[in-house]
């Protein structure tokens, strides 16, 4: 469906959810506010898809975990760990001229993560994709539907 | 234990009622899956045979029409025997109501066609190109209202439908396509004939079905036709492996439908009703701009009483000839590329439209920007997505449009009885002025040659609109839908989303199958039909006394008049050289049909009258046409519709009535 409409995706991330027989695909979606009404519609034309939710960084709380290897020599490798410290984030392996970094945090943290670190030259990234649920006590099951069809 | 007794349900040669034999003596009617009346002691089961007569007897004398409510069993009936997979897609499909499919066989599916050769009530017909079983499926369900069906084997087989699904896809034309595949264990080792039909049509079909578990095969049935005809139609596939149709299981038809992903919405919001009665009454250039769900939610009744009410102007599009008759005098007529001027302009000056199950395509819009610049928008459909999709909607109504339709009369009328109406005189002073100004129109070729415009309008009087026209893609597709005068909604088929050269023939089959009792006339052009043409071979060898109007011009003239307006008539490869290859005659003699050819205008009367009468084979008529006839008025591709054309360079001068 996104490619058929042309939308692009910034980052998907799926899993089974509280129920087992249903899972949970959060998508970052780079559009515009016209387009992203028609995401949500379309999505709801799919037959498997059961509720869609749109969270916003006010509403919700977003998370990603990402995986760093960052070069680092004898020189430079206690400044990485002092970012590392800094960023709560963790050391997962090292080797002799480079460090692997495991950090989760929101959007945001990260990118300024990435920032701190580029100068040293990272080597590789990998991205598990964002994660996000709405702030508060309701769920997504138990929300009652706001169809987007009422607009 | 529950003692299961195997249902068979037969139509009543005599009565015609769906009746259920039991014990030779009575008949009960039987409503949807569940049995309304039970004798109470029931000494033996129904014997289930594909040889059970057809008989009628008395009905019993308290027999009495219920509701459908099951008398205490309400599951399913099964014997305990167990039946392969290919029995139970059989039965399913008897289950489903289904009449006839439309299919070729091969070796994936092949399993299914030995239950299916002994089916009382499922007809198959076999046809020469799974892309005419697919095209005919359409035209079956776009006639007749009920859902087409088509069968292929894996493969090639399933690929040659990908062209037909695409088609219903766009024009939501409610269609269930089954397709062999090859055992499960092989799928993904590219096995012989194996292809991934279920990705390939994920983007052209309402939802899809790979089944691999033979206990799976009435429910996967019983859904696809739920999804096909509720809702916004739309084709709908069942791939199924040939292992599950080889195993064997109970038989267990689902009695109820469990989707939770699925719920159309179908009654409209009480206050946006009354929101949009009022915008209604108190527009001053309002319009109705109708599109093809009025066809598809049968709303086209409803939609003369509201439009008769309310005296505002109607428009109908492409998909929509035939919802409002073209005789009546608030019809503007097609609007769009190829629209008459009126019906654009109305659109265009309005100051309200009403969409009624219309969903703004480009060709109806031309450049969105300038589309009906100055209107507000009550934009009603079954589909939540197309609101807000090419056009702001003010009211936004999501519904089934009989219901809305039918909810907006008692809203208006109370707005009226309010004393709330706007005068619309002058706003019909100035449309009847583009009526009469600029009426439909065109040339009579200098040269003798035979007019196709000319052609079509004569096929249209002589047939008259109790037929079923059908069309292809290009100029005649275009003549077509212009120059017939359409009166009833499914007497006009054609592809116009997808926009499928060769849908003519094998749809006009489909809707003959469907719609025995009308006369057909398949109008195509010479292009398209070298596409399908060999369902002519089906039609003559079943049956199927289809009549086709070949408007030969010997090119792919949509293209050439193109060529001709804008790349300096250089016709790069639009020359088809079939006034003589093929010999059309020959051909639909080849195929025994009854072919006539007619070159000269005098002729024309004659051949369709003469053809009108030959009821024992097709009728091909091959009318060798004028080639540079022009398709007008036109809209230019990217400009906007201010700029219509209604002969070459000639643009109407809009100064009446304008803001």
């Amino acid at each position: 469906m996104f490619s058929r409409r042309g939308y692009n995706i910034e980052s998907l991330a799926v899993g089974t959810t509280e129920t087992e027989s249903v899972s949970r695909m959060t998508v970052v979606v780079n559009v515009d506010e016209h387009a992203l009404e028609q995401v949500t519609k379309q999505l709801n034309k799919l037959i498997n898809v059961l509720k869609i939710v749109e969270l916003d960084d006010s509403s919700a709380i977003s998370r990603e975990l990402m995986l760093i290897k960052v070069k680092a020599d004898d020189a430079s490798r206690s400044k990485v760990l002092e970012f590392v410290e800094l960023f709560r984030a963790k050391v997962v392996d090292v080797s002799s001229d480079a460090v692997t970094i495991e950090a989760t945090g929101s959007r945001d943290k990260l990118e300024a993560f990435l920032d701190v670190l580029a100068p040293h030259g990272i080597k590789e990234i990998v991205q598990s994709g964002v994660v996000a649920l709405a702030r508060g006590g309701r769920s997504i099951a138990d929300r009652s539907a706001k169809n987007p069809d009422r607009n | 234990m529950s003692q299961y007794v195997d249902i068979h349900l037969t139509r009543c040669d005599s009565c015609d009622l769906r009746a259920l034999q039991w014990n030779n003596y009575q008949h009960f009617v039987v409503g949807g899956d569940a049995i309304e009346e039970l004798p109470a002691n029931q000494a033996q089961p129904v014997v289930t045979s594909h040889s059970a007569q057809r008989v009628c007897h008395q009905k019993p004398a308290n027999y009495e029409a219920k509701s459908k409510r099951s008398f205490g069993r309400t599951r399913s009936y099964s014997m305990s025997k167990r039946i392969t997979g290919a029995e139970s897609l059989v039965k399913s499909l008897e289950h489903a109501d289904v009449e006839v499919v439309f299919g070729i066989p091969g070796g994936a599916i092949l399993p299914v066609y030995d239950p299916l050769m002994d089916s009382p009530t499922v007809r198959h017909i076999l046809v020469r190109h799974e892309q005419g079983a697919g095209h005919a499926a359409e035209g079956y369900a776009s006639a007749s209202n009920r859902v087409g069906v088509c069968m292929a084997t894996s493969g090639p087989g399933a690929t040659n439908l990908v062209t037909p699904i695409a088609d219903a896809h766009m024009d939501s034309v409610p269609m269930v396509a089954i397709t062999g595949q090859v055992p499960s264990q092989f799928i993904g080792s590219d096995a012989f004939q194996e292809a991934d039909i279920r990705g390939i049509t994920m983007p052209i079909t309402k939802h899809n079905y790979l089944v691999t578990r033979v206990e799976d095969i009435p429910r996967a049935i019983k859904e696809a036709f739920h999804l096909a005809s509720s809702g916004r139609p739309g084709p709908v596939l069942v791939d199924i492996t040939k292992d599950a149709l080889q195993a064997s299981a109970d038989f267990v038809w689902p009695t109820s439908i469990d989707l939770p992903g699925y719920k159309p919405t179908t009654k409209p919001h009480a206050r946006q009703i009354k929101d949009a009665a009022r915008m209604i009454v108190e527009a001053h250039r309002p319009v109705f701009y109708v599109g093809g769900g009025v066809i598809r939610s049968k709303a086209d009744k409803e939609l003369r009483q509201l439009a008769e009410l309310t005296g505002i102007p109607v428009v109908t599009t492409l998909m929509a000839r035939g919802a409002f008759p073209d005789s009546h005098v608030q019809h503007m007529g097609m609007p769009g590329m190829h629209g008459i001027v009126g019906a654009v302009g109305a659109l265009q000056k309005a100051d309200l439209l009403i969409v009624l199950g219309a969903r703004f395509d480009d060709r109806v819009t031309g450049k969105l920007e300038s589309f009906s610049p100055k209107s507000k928008v009550i934009h009603i459909d079954i589909d939540p997505a197309e609101i807000g999709k090419n056009r702001h909607a003010d009211i936004p109504i999501v519904a089934d449009l009989r219901e809305a339709i039918a909810q907006l009369i008692p809203a208006v009328t109370s707005e009226f009885d309010s004393g709330n109406r706007a005068d619309l005189t002058a706003w019909w002073i100035t449309l009847n002025h583009w009526r009469e100004t600029y009426p439909l129109g065109y040339d009579t070729p200098s040269d003798g040659t035979l007019s196709p415009q000319y052609v079509i309008e004569r096929l249209g009087k002589i047939s008259g609109p109790e037929t079923i026209y059908t069309a292809g893609v290009g100029q005649h597709q275009m003549w077509a839908a212009q120059f017939i005068g359409y009166e009833h909604p499914n007497t006009w088929l054609n592809s116009g989303g997808l926009g499928t050269m060769g849908y003519s023939i094998p749809a006009a089959m489909g809707a003959k199958v469907g719609c025995p009792d009308k006369t057909v006339w398949a109008i195509d052009g010479d292009g398209c039909f070298q596409m399908t043409n060999q369902e002519l071979a089906t039609c003559t060898i079943n049956d199927i006394q289809i009549k086709v109007a070949l408007i030969n011009n010997a090119s792919l003239g949509m293209v050439r008049q193109w060529q001709n307006l804008f790349y300096n008539e250089r016709y790069s490869n639009t020359d088809l050289n079939s006034h003589s290859i093929p010999d059309f005659v020959k051909l639909a003699d080849a195929y025994g049909c009854h072919g006539i050819r007619v070159t000269k205008a005098e002729d024309v009367d004659k051949a369709i009258e003469k053809s009108m009468e030959l009821n024992d084979a097709p009728v091909v008529i091959d009318f060798q046409v004028h080639r540079d006839a022009m398709v007008w008025p036109m809209v230019a591709a990217g400009t906007g519709n201010d700029e219509i054309q209604f002969a070459r360079d000639l643009a109407p001068t809009w100064e009446r009535g304008d803001d």
